[in-house]
């Protein structure tokens, strides 16, 4: 790992020698305009903060309707929406373009814009110790695609999409039932908007790869890079060889839908099951992205808090490089009941469960990197103690899952939903908080209250546990997912997760308190608020650090010529 | 496990994976056959279509009896008992299994899975326990500075993979089970996807179709049936033997899911997946459709009837259609090349 000269705030002299470099431009060319990575980091973040509160508030709506059985608010928000409450068939649908918000926000507009956006944005640069990202004109278009992307889909909403308004497809746009299935522009504008997202995420990936591989600062050998970077390569690589496969299949979607090509309609010759192959061979590689900047930010955490280097650093980089390459050859366990033949399942169980093994290294390491050393249990090394344990939870699941005999039965129930919101909403957000309570004063400056982050993450932990955890009763015993009513025998636990929204609720609430708090009276932070065990080099910058930093690059010593 | 049953179990397996390869080629045989018998539908989509029958399914069913025998058979549906066949409210475990391949995938998930998964899960709470107690800035001032030891880092990668190793091998044995194709002579019925239901087709039986709908949730309180679960006319068929499932859609995919028959299966319109299913013990059964479909993805359950042979022969001739020999040598849907019993 990097070390770094005693003297923390040797990069932070030149920024006060004033030569005109940290004038900032006016307001309108700062934030709209912008060329800067920690700005556009920035404007990522308040952008996935504004769709997780849109994400969130649908999945809230998708609990109120499940609290008991019987279709209570959807005809409401039929209305609300524009729709025809007085059609059964509209109202059902509606339910669709819920989930189908809810999952496509929070994959492509909540997690990744704040993960890789926003944290890799940041702290990339900061990390290798470079000035700014390669290319910061196209790290700009990369950021306004998004935007664009999530209007497309806000649109969508409002235009007729079959049974009712809006694309009730499902995140994972299955054909045919996105294609013959749903008449209207309402799926059109949907596609759409992965194409701008996935353009836009496939622009910030070549942007981080070249960073990465060309602005290192002198003496930053790859293994000696942080781990976050180590993360953020991996996921750049990722999204650079899945998304182009995405944006194929979803534009024959739309040839298919409009054109009157037929890839995916097996009267034309075609084939539906070619589509979910497609998908998939993009969505696991998807779901890596969302995690590996997780485990990047949570190995900072916990060596800072540890004041440990990380423990097997060389495995835990090549982990990460091993999950990626896995992940790319165990797409069809996604598949296991659509008719595949056994020897493919036979494969794809075996190959499924060898990403168990790299997982398993990451989980031992970072409690061998805890072990022995002198804990500090401040908010973001709570989050990342509570990453681990529920990652590990969503983990274990997901080898039952593996299993394609045995997910004959919860293949499509609500133990997948409970499985991948384990990995995802209680591992990816849970990292998420804990890169944010670590980094939040370094990118504004000022302080947070330790007391509400503790607060904040002991609430949101029993909250999600609530929601998530009766969920794998509910998969068990047969509840499919994507059902807006449910027999009686399932309202037990349906209750109970409803009452762990609310609770969970309750915790971003405590979240949005707090940040107003620091934004307003918070203490201003110092360069390194977190004390010794922070050696990476965005500690040795100003919170926030000078509008352009680095420009003497700094040079990475030896650890080994010690 | 002995070493002489997992080499028989694997012969096994490499048997039923060529016997599984040649199936993949019996849709296309079955598409051929098609024309000489009215029974087996075409299986490409046609939405447009659905969408018109969807407006009166139900009156479907009758309709196939014009060449029914004197016979008009007996049947009463079966009051469903009590936690079988069906979740229970406030379940927190598998439905009960009434397959063999179902119970033997219970009885890995019980037995195996669930321990192993169990273990590591408090075998890493534990490890994060200790840390946070021993390691606490209080307790150890000092942090050490060991960051590698090749000896624990090797442990902590072979024994999960021996880990895995034990896992897979039932697994991939519980696959072969699952997917044994179903015997020569075994009675066939398709069950075909529609937006929103379900319709049965017996084509060794003379071809009729059941057309399968929701039940409002009144009158299934009535029948002393769960609400969302139960449906107007159900898939009934005969206890105790191999039936060959096979599954279709009409117009988007849908998925025939029985949970407490460990049995899912998706209904790909324009492809005929095919999977025995073999129900122990008479009884009613019940399922949802388990890939999202479009509206009323919700609402098209499924209920399945099993009866001894006998009784079943009764509930076919209500529904006008044929049993015995003269019946299956005239079937179209078998697969051109059916699997020798297993």
């Amino acid at each position: 790992m990097a070390t770094i000269p005693a003297d923390h705030e040797t990069f932070n002299a030149h920024h006060d020698d004033a030569h005109g470099h940290d004038h900032k431009p006016a307001f309108f060319q700062r934030w709209f305009m912008s060329t800067n990575h920690k700005d556009i980091g920035t404007l990522y973040l308040i952008f996935a903060i504004i769709a997780g509160i849109i994400g969130g508030g649908v999945s809230g709506i998708m609990r109120a309707e499940l609290a008991h059985p019987g279709i209570q608010y959807l005809g409401w928000w039929t209305h609300f929406l524009g729709g025809n409450d007085q059609d059964f068939n509209a109202t059902l649908h509606m339910w669709n373009v819920l989930i189908t918000a809810h999952g496509l926000i929070m994959v492509f507009f909540m997690v990744m814009p704040a993960l890789i956006g926003g944290f890799g944005n940041w702290f990339v640069p900061l990390m290798i110790g470079a000035p700014d990202m390669a290319f910061p004109r196209m790290n700009n278009i990369s950021f306004w695609l998004t935007v664009a992307g999530f209007c497309s889909l806000m649109m969508s909403a409002f235009m007729p999409g079959g049974t009712g308004m809006g694309a009730g497809t499902g995140w994972t746009v299955y054909a045919p039932l996105s294609t013959s299935g749903s008449v209207g522009p309402a799926v059109d504008f949907a596609i759409f908007s992965l194409h701008l997202a996935g353009a836009g995420s496939i622009l910030g990936a070549i942007n981080f790869i070249t960073t990465i591989f060309n602005m290192r600062a002198p003496g930053m050998t790859l293994h000696k890079m942080p781990l976050f970077v180590w993360s953020m390569l991996v996921t750049a690589f990722l999204l650079l060889l899945s998304l182009p496969v995405l944006a194929a299949a979803i534009t024959m979607l739309l040839t298919d839908r409009n054109f009157g090509t037929t890839f995916f309609n097996a009267a034309g010759g075609g084939d539906p099951v070619l589509y979910q192959h497609l998908f998939w061979f993009f969505g696991h590689p998807e779901v890596y992205i969302m995690i590996l900047p997780g485990f990047g930010i949570i190995s900072q955490i916990i060596s800072t808090f540890s004041k440990k280097p990380v423990f097997g650093y060389l495995g835990m980089a090549y982990a990460m490089v091993a999950i990626g390459a896995v992940g790319f050859i165990v797409w069809a366990h996604h598949m296991y009941t659509t008719g595949l033949d056994v020897n493919t399942k036979m494969y794809f169980t075996a190959a499924t469960m060898v990403i168990a093994v790299p997982t398993g290294i990451k989980i031992f390491s970072w409690i061998a990197t805890m072990w022995g050393g002198s804990l500090e249990f401040k908010s973001p090394m709570v989050w990342a103690i509570g990453f681990i344990f529920l990652f590990t939870l969503g983990g274990v699941t997901g080898v039952v899952l593996a299993n394609g005999g045995i997910d004959d039965n919860v293949q499509d129930t609500y133990y997948v939903v409970a499985h991948f919101h384990y990995v995802l909403s209680l591992g990816a957000v849970t990292a998420l908080f804990a890169g944010f309570y670590y980094w939040f004063p370094k990118m504004s400056g000022r302080m947070h209250s330790e007391l509400l982050a503790h607060i904040h993450f002991w609430i949101f932990f029993i909250g999600v546990n609530l929601i998530f955890f009766p969920m794998h009763f509910l998969g068990v015993q047969g509840m499919p997912r994507r059902y807006p009513d449910y027999a009686p025998a399932f309202e037990y636990w349906n209750t109970i997760a409803t009452n762990g929204y609310v609770v969970m609720a309750f915790s971003m609430l405590i979240f949005f308190i707090n940040i107003a708090y620091s934004l307003v009276a918070g203490k201003k932070a110092v360069g390194n608020y977190w004390g010794e065990g922070a050696t990476t080099l965005e500690w040795t910058l100003s919170s926030p650090p000078p509008f352009h930093q680095f420009e003497t690059l700094p040079v990475i010593e030896d650890a080994h010529a010690h | 496990m002995s070493l002489s049953q997992t080499a028989r179990h694997l012969g096994h397996a490499i048997r039923t994976f060529s016997l599984a390869a040649m199936l993949a080629f019996a849709p296309q045989a079955m598409a051929a056959a098609a024309p000489a018998s009215a029974a087996a539908a075409p299986a490409v989509a046609a939405p447009v279509e659905a969408a018109a029958v969807s407006a009166a399914p139900a009156a479907a069913a009758s309709e196939a009896s014009a060449t029914a025998a004197v016979d008009k058979g007996s049947y009463v549906p079966m009051k469903p008992t009590a936690g079988k066949g069906q979740p229970v409210a406030g379940g927190y475990t598998f439905q009960d299994q009434y397959s063999d391949t179902g119970r033997e995938a219970l009885a890995m998930h019980n037995y195996l899975l669930m321990p192993v998964i169990t273990v590591i899960t408090l075998f890493v709470l534990f490890l994060l326990l200790i840390v946070i107690v021993r390691f606490r800035r209080g307790a150890n001032p000092v942090a050490s500075k060991t960051s590698h030891n090749t000896m624990i880092e090797i442990i902590w990668t072979v024994i999960p993979v021996l880990i895995l190793v034990v896992i897979a091998v039932p697994s991939i044995r519980l696959l072969a089970h699952q997917y044994t194709p179903a015997p020569k002579g075994a009675l066939t019925v398709k069950a075909m996807g529609y937006q929103w239901y379900w319709g049965y087709t017996y084509p060794d039986n003379g071809g009729f179709e059941v057309i399968s709908n929701i039940l409002p949730d009144a009158e299934a309180i009535k029948r002393g049936e769960q609400p969302q679960l139960a449906a107007d006319n159900r898939m009934v068929v005969p206890v105790g033997e191999p039936i060959r499932m096979q599954t279709t859609g009409s117009d988007v995919i849908h998925a025939f899911a029985v949970p407490s028959l460990w049995f899912k299966l998706d209904a790909v319109p324009g492809r005929i997946n095919e999977k025995v299913l073999f129900i122990k013990e008479p009884g009613v059964y019940y399922g949802q459709c388990s890939e999202l479909c479009g509206a009323r993805h919700g609402y098209m359950p499924i209920v399945v009837e099993a009866l001894p042979r006998a009784k079943f022969e009764e509930w076919v001739k209500t529904q006008g259609g044929t049993v015995g020999p003269a019946a299956a040598t005239t079937t179209a849907a078998a697969p051109a090349k059916t699997a020798p019993s297993a």
